[in-house]
């Protein structure tokens, strides 16, 4: 069976690391700003490097705020990748005064003061309750995270300076601050694991 | 616990692995993609890319091992050489790299930086720095035009700036180390760390573990090294064996 992944093109993300990473789990990936596909695809993924401004930006001139979070409110597979993440909380420290998607009701914070920022590496997550395959080494390049998960959400956790959410899942919804995409075998294991899950696709 | 990184450069031309003492002397070291493969099940941590070509045929060609690279490399891909705009750094990010590395360019025209990192942002702008001792005074100088050139510019003062305009990272060789084996420049990495907060990839000079460890020690975050990994004088897994036992944390 063909696993079909639309991955949001938001302007500044890593799609072609992105969608290679799929493909080498043997899905069919397609880069796309289109509403219907961001609606109707099996999986989609919210990838994103950049600021919170600019992703969020390029959200609302795609018209795809009010699609994303329809999809999520239906339970459609959802993968979100760091910026992409950060994008699904309500707002950042990063760009004050914009508005996020609100899917996850919290703010991101800047990292702590006493650490070299972006930070930029491996460094271990701690799978808590979540589906992650176990703990591991994932590759972060972030400056912002999110400190805390709000109730009914499953995570996991890393710790630079603090601890912060590493990852955050409900339902076939699932947000990491790393990247799968280029954590090794350990992220690949994760994608396999999401794209399983999320099997069924999404419920009518 | 964030990690320190060990990471293998990869110079290429035409599609081909080349070495030497940087732009001279080249000789033909292998296929990228191979190579790639072969240092990330060793454990790489990331692989940086160095395009050496001088003609436009070799860009293109560049960006063709770049995205056949990405096809198989599932760990952190930096690009550089020859990124001069925008279109530069978005060619490079559209083949597959995940971060770019800007040197000459920048140090003519700084707001290149600042460009970058709003149009791709901060995480995906490495500046290079090739820095060289003063011949004469204290500190170093920004080199470029492989150190043919010396600008006059203050290397610190330079990474600094650089944070300012908005890189995210420092990739930060020692010309004077550059391939003798002799280990990184640790009074440069150390001057380099207390300027700015940006994680810095020392370069230049490594010839094993102890030399790895007292870049860590002076404050760099990651170290690089190309030419004792393409020899296998050692491999990526023994260097990491080597770091953990000597009690740096590494992804095993």
């Amino acid at each position: 069976m063909t696993r079909d992944v639309a991955i949001i093109a938001t302007g500044t993300a890593n799609t072609a690391s992105v969608s290679a990473a799929f493909r080498r789990c043997g899905c069919t990936s397609r880069i796309t700003t289109d509403r219907a596909e961001v609606r109707e695809t099996g999986r989609v993924v919210l990838p994103g490097v950049g600021s919170f401004e600019a992703g969020m930006a390029a959200l609302r001139s795609l018209g795809l705020e009010e699609t994303l979070r329809k999809r999520i409110d239906r339970g459609g597979p959802v993968l979100a990748i760091c910026l992409g993440m950060q994008l699904l909380c309500s707002g950042s420290d990063e760009s004050p005064g914009v508005e996020g998607l609100g899917v996850i009701d919290a703010d991101v914070r800047r990292l702590d003061a006493d650490v070299r920022v972006p930070q930029f590496g491996w460094n271990m997550v701690h799978r808590g309750n979540t589906s992650l395959p176990d703990d591991g080494y994932a590759y972060y390049a972030n400056s912002f995270c999110l400190a805390n998960a709000p109730e009914g959400w499953k995570h996991a956790t890393t710790t630079y300076g603090s601890p912060f959410v590493a990852a955050i899942e409900r339902g076939s919804l699932l947000a990491c601050q790393f990247h799968p995409e280029l954590s090794g075998s350990w992220g690949a294991r994760l994608l396999e694991g999401w794209l399983s899950r999320s099997e069924a696709g999404i419920p009518c | 616990m964030l990690t320190r990184r060990v990471i293998p450069c990869l110079d290429i031309r035409d599609g081909r692995v080349v070495k030497g003492v940087r732009f001279s002397g080249l000789r033909d070291a292998g296929d990228p993609v191979e190579q790639a493969s072969r240092y990330e099940r060793a454990g790489a941590d990331e692989i940086v890319i160095l395009d050496v070509s001088a003609t436009p045929q070799g860009r293109d060609t560049a960006t063709e091992t770049v995205a056949a690279v990405r096809e198989v490399l599932s760990i952190p891909l930096t690009v550089g050489g020859g990124v001069r705009s925008l279109d530069d750094a978005q060619r490079l990010l559209s083949a597959g790299a995940d971060k770019v590395g800007v040197n000459s360019a920048a140090i003519s025209r700084p707001s290149l930086l600042a460009d970058l990192a709003r149009r791709v942002g901060t995480q995906c702008v490495v500046v290079a720095i090739d820095a060289a001792r003063r011949p004469d005074s204290e500190g170093w100088e920004v080199v470029t035009r492989s150190g043919t050139t010396r600008t006059g510019i203050d290397a610190i003062a330079w990474a600094a700036d650089a944070e300012r305009l908005g890189a995210g990272e420092v990739l930060l060789t020692s010309w004077d180390r550059d391939g003798t084996g002799e280990g990184y420049d640790l009074d440069l990495l150390r001057a380099t760390s207390a300027a700015t907060r940006l994680p810095i990839i020392a370069s230049g000079g490594a010839s094993g573990a102890p030399h790895m460890l007292d870049a860590f020690n002076a404050g760099a975050d990651a170290v690089l090294a190309a030419s004792i990994f393409h020899d296998a004088v050692t491999s990526v897994a023994d260097i990491k064996a080597q770091l953990a036992r000597a009690g740096t944390e590494v992804r095993l």
